[in-house]
């Protein structure tokens, strides 16, 4: 059965559809950016889904995996353990010691990274650049996120007074004990300074500070916890299994 | 402009539901490797740090 032109075109504009009236150019244009806005209230909801729930998946993993590896590197260090610790300059962005703290569990291990720009802190814990290293006189000063990218100090508002917290290195595992905590705003540096809190004093004791977001999901203030060296053990000496055990009570 | 897309996408409607949600997982993974990684960079709510007001060289703000 074969149809003219003419005839083909007269049956198309009947089956076409009723004559409802091409819409507007305006209103064309309203409907794609209403659209476009609607796409993008998704994205921003698919970024606080990556934000709160997909960085700390990936960090996790792979700051497990930086852990495991550090392990194995300290496992091959030769055990001249005499107290010395980490060697003075570490490159930055290079993990040199693992974090544990039992309060926080008894699997508790973020790796240290040298730095503390944002790249550095999704992968652990960082340590302010030119601050002491664990174990020295002045202060070992860390950085950490509270929440997201795997969160190493989500809970750093649970640490009290007479926590330990152990920094592992190559040589040694250096051992502090926690003795308060301060909330101050973000540009008071003077946390982290050789003599917490007393800037251009010359430190004769070994101090760490913790520094993390405050409150959750905020970074209106900081939480900072300031520790002070217990002692320092060589590395051959193992770690007291005293000091691991998970502390009771609030 | 999904109206477009979606009359533009060949074959009978399940294809096309298949292509649209392909399409959609691709969006959502260039977004969760490229673009998020690249804005979160830029977010104030991710500094965990005490800086001076004037930072000398750490890029957070």
């Amino acid at each position: 059965m074969s149809l003219t032109r003419a005839e083909r075109r007269a049956l198309e504009q009947v089956r076409g559809r009723p004559s409802r009236p091409r819409p507007s150019l305006a209103s064309r244009v309203i409907g794609v950016v209403g659209e476009l806005l609607i796409t993008l209230g998704v994205v921003v909801l698919l970024f606080v889904g990556w934000q709160l729930w997909w960085t700390d998946i990936t960090a996790d993993r792979a700051q497990a995996q930086t852990i495991q590896s550090l392990e194995r590197q300290f496992g091959h260090a030769p055990a001249d353990g005499q107290g010395t610790v980490t060697p003075a300059a570490v490159p930055f962005g290079k993990a040199f010691a693992i974090v544990r703290i039992p309060r926080l569990g008894s699997a508790y291990a973020r790796p240290v990274l040298e730095g503390t720009d944002h790249d550095i802190l999704s992968q652990g814990i960082g340590h302010y650049e030119g601050t002491a290293m664990p174990g020295k006189v002045g202060n070992f000063a860390v950085a950490g996120h509270r929440t997201t990218y795997g969160k190493p100090f989500s809970d750093i508002d649970k640490l009290r007074p007479g926590d330990v917290v152990i920094v592992e290195t190559r040589t040694s595992y250096v051992v502090y004990t926690v003795q308060r905590h301060v909330i101050v705003t973000p540009e008071h540096v003077e946390v982290v300074a050789p003599v917490p809190q007393k800037p251009g004093v010359r430190p004769t004791q070994a101090m760490m500070t913790m520094t993390a977001c405050h409150p959750r999901y905020s970074a209106a203030q900081r939480y900072v916890v300031f520790a002070s060296l217990l002692r320092t053990i060589p590395r051959a000496q193992g770690i007291p299994a005293s000091l691991l055990t998970v502390p009771k009570g609030a | 402009m999904y109206g477009p897309l979606w009359r533009a996408l060949p074959g009978p409607w399940p294809v096309k539901l298949l292509q649209a949600l392909v399409l959609t997982l691709a969006f959502v993974a260039a977004c969760f490797l490229w673009l998020f990684p690249a804005v979160a960079d830029h977010l104030p709510f991710n500094d965990n740090t005490v800086t001076s007001s004037s930072p000398s060289r750490t890029t957070t703000p």
